[in-house]
């Protein structure tokens, strides 16, 4: 290492990585984040990619991006515009440059500034010269050719040279921020165990890449620390919010002593729950790949009828397949956790991009009166905690509960303080009793769930179904007064599960001039922005729910302490929406936006700080 | 669900009215399932029946074991989701023409082609029935129907092709007038390991009526039916004189002591024989030409679904370093903060 290069410590860095799609650029992106997570900072990531698998190549469409937030204090979001841009051609400059701080640094691929891809991407000529004019720090990194040097020994296979360069500029970016390599060689040395000659190309370009920033003047004299974040002490790892969230139904049914089952069906930005549920077979998971959205959600209920804690997972146009066996959940009265990572809609939409508007999809969607209880995410890592929680009360109050997460959390990693199942709550399943006469539609007088009958025991055979059921006994009944009284029995079931929710709080100042109201992934943006304008001396407060249907007891209480009350959502504004008919006293402003992103910290401030 | 317990069909009824038509071929197959149910001598809380919906998915509420109503086409879906959960139950799914192959066609060609072990009937009416008399998928070309008012212009379904075209293992076919059949039919539907498709003919006595009656009728039954069991001469015929043979790759109809052929060119069946041509050929038989063929058609051992999933998790617990949750959540690369 280059001990006499100079060194400044920074607070915080962000760095995008952006190539093609095929370049690798989410893998350079988690190494470099999990590198800087074991090395003790605070991490925040934001993958960003198309939903092509291998889009026209060159292209802007093409573009895949990954960004890093690192730092040695809190950090909430991946950051609205980054410090280092590494562009591995010019369509990822052009669909990058304007996420690039003034000032910052572009690291291009310069040998793939050719004629072709210049035209690839839409430039007419070579726009180097011009970023370098303006406020850009331009390093031009011959970063293919030197990748085939580095590698000549072994191969001179172009497809092997293409596939490693990306490690060229990671091996880069790591001497720049003063990255340790050992967490990535170990890498390859599992992911290549069975192919050392390409274990050892990626080492060699890796060494390479980092070696050869260091004869770059402008990052030598510029290399940046940044030191270990002050955790809370503990044991952390980094996690992302789909692995979250199957890990959190995996320590539910652990809890509960149930097996547990999902039906579900690929879609993107979902898919990822499947695939990690399949991988657990070691912890007895049963995972139905079904033909359809529909099976997917039916298998569940199967399941949760035969006594498993049953899921399904999707994204919005799969959960608009399932609506109708929601309202069978509903019916039926089955304990089943829905998970909708919601994307950019409607229709297919943006399957990779962010969005919250499937919320009144969750809280509406269905025919009938056909309430469920409705959560929300807020970060990657709580994702885990509330998976846990979905299935806790699907199981203790006898209902459906839809998740809801996003692309942004589900792709999205941070550190993650360890929990140990001992300190998560109990899980109480509401079983018959096994003696007792069983009535299927008799309830537990306090909460109003029936109870659980699993198939195998003797004397409590039963039938659910679609139709409406009479009151007590369960046989079907188009008594008029009957269905006034299920409905009633259905509605109030959820709506009593507001006693068992935790009371909302507000982040920042408890009264004062504007709250700032948001739910499920906007969390750390929001959180970021009020931070901000709390420190300009402004009275904010932030409420943030993750508590959709039903609402926390307090919310009148906390909404009138603030003369103003803003709601900020990656939609039309469905909680203002909401909460206009929840609770009708109050004005509710509006911050919306639609573009398949996050919001930006920044962009949130500067409309805030309007309303003050 | 070794256990093998005494029991008589009037245990498996419930105490529900049932309210199908009078004179609907549901009844008989109800009939003939109980019967059978009683005759397997499962204990009656291991087994589930489920259905989709219309006419015949009332079924559930009129047997006293443990039952599910879905919703309409799912009922493949939900028996799957049950099956997989707890395989030692025993699962029926009744389900309907439009309910099996309409809305839920998907559901049923993928549940055979996993070869779960579910138990299902399809009441094959011809037409939808609870919403009063539209064609279904297995309504004859040219079928006037309420949505059909001059006659259909698709083909219908048949069953036993679109079971073997799934890669089916089982398929049986039966009719709602001979329950003793069917109750034989159901109680190896429910022995076989693996998807039992077993068609029942029955008849809608409201909007279908009579579709059938070329093959139900007493009068011609036996002339136009051939049961087969699987080891036995492929004959029929009110007086055992005609029989199937097999030349020029077709089946053939002749008659035993004419034309120089006798019972020794008659074929035998063979229901376990795993390529499906000939159960194919079988299956597809219909009036004028052919027998329609009853009975078990088609019973090829094969892994099932559910065990094969069973079987996989216990593979990887037996090597597995991560045997619960504290494992998993410690496990891969993690720090520590003082």
């Amino acid at each position: 290492m280059a001990e006499k290069s100079k060194v400044i410590e920074k607070e915080a860095i962000v760095i995008r990585f952006s190539g093609d799609s095929g370049d690798g650029m989410q893998l350079t992106g988690t190494q470099f984040s999990d590198t800087s997570a074991l090395f003790g900072n605070d991490v925040s990531t934001f993958p960003d990619y198309p939903a092509e698998i291998r889009a026209p190549q060159g292209t802007v469409g093409g573009v895949s991006g990954f960004q890093v937030h690192i730092g040695s204090t809190d950090v909430t979001t991946p950051g609205d515009f980054c410090d280092v841009l590494v562009a591995m051609n010019p369509a990822a400059l052009k669909a990058n440059i304007r996420w690039v701080k003034p000032g910052g640094t572009i690291i291009v691929n310069i040998d793939s500034f050719n004629e072709k891809n210049l035209a690839k991407a839409g430039y007419t000529s070579n726009p180097l010269p011009d970023y370098q004019k303006g406020d850009f720090n331009i390093i031009e990194a011959p970063i293919t050719t030197l990748t085939q040097e580095a590698m000549k020994e072994i191969t001179n296979d172009n497809k092997t040279v293409l596939r490693t360069r990306n490690m060229f500029a990671l091996g880069m970016t790591y001497f720049m921020f003063h990255r340790p390599l050992d967490y990535t060689l170990s890498f390859f040395e599992k992911k290549f165990s069975k192919q050392p000659d390409v274990a050892k190309a990626n080492k060699l370009v890796l060494e390479a890449g980092y070696h050869y920033a260091e004869t770059i003047e402008a990052i030598a004299n510029k290399r940046v620390v940044v030191a270990p974040a002050k955790l809370e002490p503990g044991t952390y790892r980094n996690i992302n919010g789909n692995t979250a969230t199957a890990w959190g139904l995996i320590a539910a049914a652990e809890k509960a002593q149930l097996p547990l089952f999902l039906g579900s069906y690929p879609i993107t930005p979902a898919t990822e729950i499947l695939m990690e549920l399949a991988a657990r077979k070691d912890l007895g998971v049963k995972t139905f790949q079904a033909e359809d959205e529909i099976a997917g959600i039916c298998t569940a209920i199967g399941a949760a009828y035969a006594g498993s804690l049953a899921a399904t997972s999707t994204s919005g146009p799969g959960l608009s397949l399932k609506s109708e066996a929601m309202g069978l959940a509903v019916m039926t009265e089955l304990p089943l956790v829905v998970i909708n990572v919601q994307r950019g809609g409607p229709s297919t939409g943006l399957p990779t991009k962010t969005e919250q508007s499937d919320l009144l999809q969750a809280l509406f969607g269905r025919n009938g009166e056909c309430p469920m209880v409705v959560i929300a995410a807020s970060t990657p890592s709580n994702c885990f905690t509330y998976s846990y929680m979905a299935a806790k009360i699907a199981l203790e109050h006898m209902t459906p509960v839809i998740l809801l997460t996003d692309g942004f959390l589900a792709n999205g990693t941070e550190p993650w303080k360890i929990p140990t199942m001992e300190s998560l709550p109990e899980i109480t399943p509401r079983y018959a009793p096994k003696d007792a006469q069983y009535q299927p539609y008799a309830r537990n007088s306090e909460w109003l769930y029936r109870y659980w009958a699993l198939p195998g025991t003797p004397g409590h055979e039963h039938r659910v179904g679609g139709l409406e059921k009479m009151d007590v006994t369960g046989t079907v009944s188009y008594v008029p007064e009957n269905h006034q009284v299920m409905c009633n029995y259905r509605d109030e079931k959820v709506a009593r599960v507001q006693k068992v929710i935790p009371l909302q709080t507000v982040e920042g100042d408890q009264s004062g001039d504007l709250l700032v109201v948001g739910w499920g992934g906007t969390y750390g943006h929001l959180s970021h922005a009020v931070k901000n304008l709390r420190k300009a001396g402004n009275k904010v407060g932030h409420c943030h729910f993750n508590y959709i249907n039903p609402l926390p007891a307090n919310v009148e209480e906390i909404f009138s302490k603030f003369k103003k009350i803003v709601v900020c959502e990656l939609n039309f504004g469905q909680l203002a929406n909401y909460l206009r008919m929840k609770h009708q006293k109050f004005e509710y402003l509006q911050y919306n936006k639609l573009m398949g992103l996050p919001f930006t910290a920044n962009e949130l401030e500067e409309h805030l700080k309007n309303l003050i | 669900m070794e256990t093998k317990i005494k029991y008589t069909p009037a245990d498996f009824k419930s105490d529900q009215e049932v309210r199908w038509c009078p004179g609907c071929g549901d009844h008989a197959i109800l009939n003939a399932m109980v019967k059978s149910m009683a005759n397997i001598g499962i204990p009656k809380e291991n087994v589930v029946v489920v259905s989709g919906i219309g006419c015949s998915s009332r079924f559930p509420y009129y047997v006293s074991t443990y039952g599910f109503h879905g919703i309409h086409g799912r009922a493949s879906a939900i028996a799957s989701g049950i099956k997989t959960a707890n395989p030692n139950l025993c699962v029926w799914q009744i389900t309907g023409d439009g309910d099996a192959l309409a809305i839920g066609g998907n559901h049923f060609i993928h549940a055979i082609r996993r070869n779960i072990d579910l138990n299902i009937i399809v009441f094959n009416n011809e037409i939808y029935g609870l919403t009063k008399g539209q064609y279904s998928p297995t309504s004859k070309i040219g079928s006037i129907t309420k949505t059909s008012p001059f006659g259909t212009v698709e083909p219908p379904f048949r069953i036993g092709e679109l079971v073997i075209g799934a890669q089916g293992h089982f398929f049986a076919r039966t009719i709602d007038v001979m329950v003793n059949l069917s109750s034989e039919i159901f109680e190896q539907a429910a022995q076989f390991q693996g998807t039992s498709i077993v068609e029942a003919l029955v008849n809608c006595v409201i909007f279908n009526d009579g579709a059938h009656d070329v093959y139900s009728d007493k009068e011609y039954r036996d002339d136009r039916v051939i049961i087969l069991r699987h080891g036995e001469k492929m004959v029929f015929g009110k007086n055992h004189d005609k029989g199937l043979v097999l030349e020029d790759l077709k089946l053939k109809v002749v008659t035993i002591g004419k034309d120089g052929y006798t019972l020794d060119d008659i074929l035998v069946h063979n229901a376990q024989e795993e390529n499906p041509g000939i159960h194919l050929m079988l299956a597809n038989m219909s009036y004028p030409d052919f027998p329609l063929a009853l009975g078990v058609i088609r019973a090829v051992k094969a892994p099932t679904y559910e065990r094969l999933v069973e079987q996989q998790i216990a593979d990887v617990k037996s090597s597995a370093k991560i045997r619960c949750m504290n494992d998993l959540l410690t496990s891969g690369n993690t720090w520590t903060i003082k």
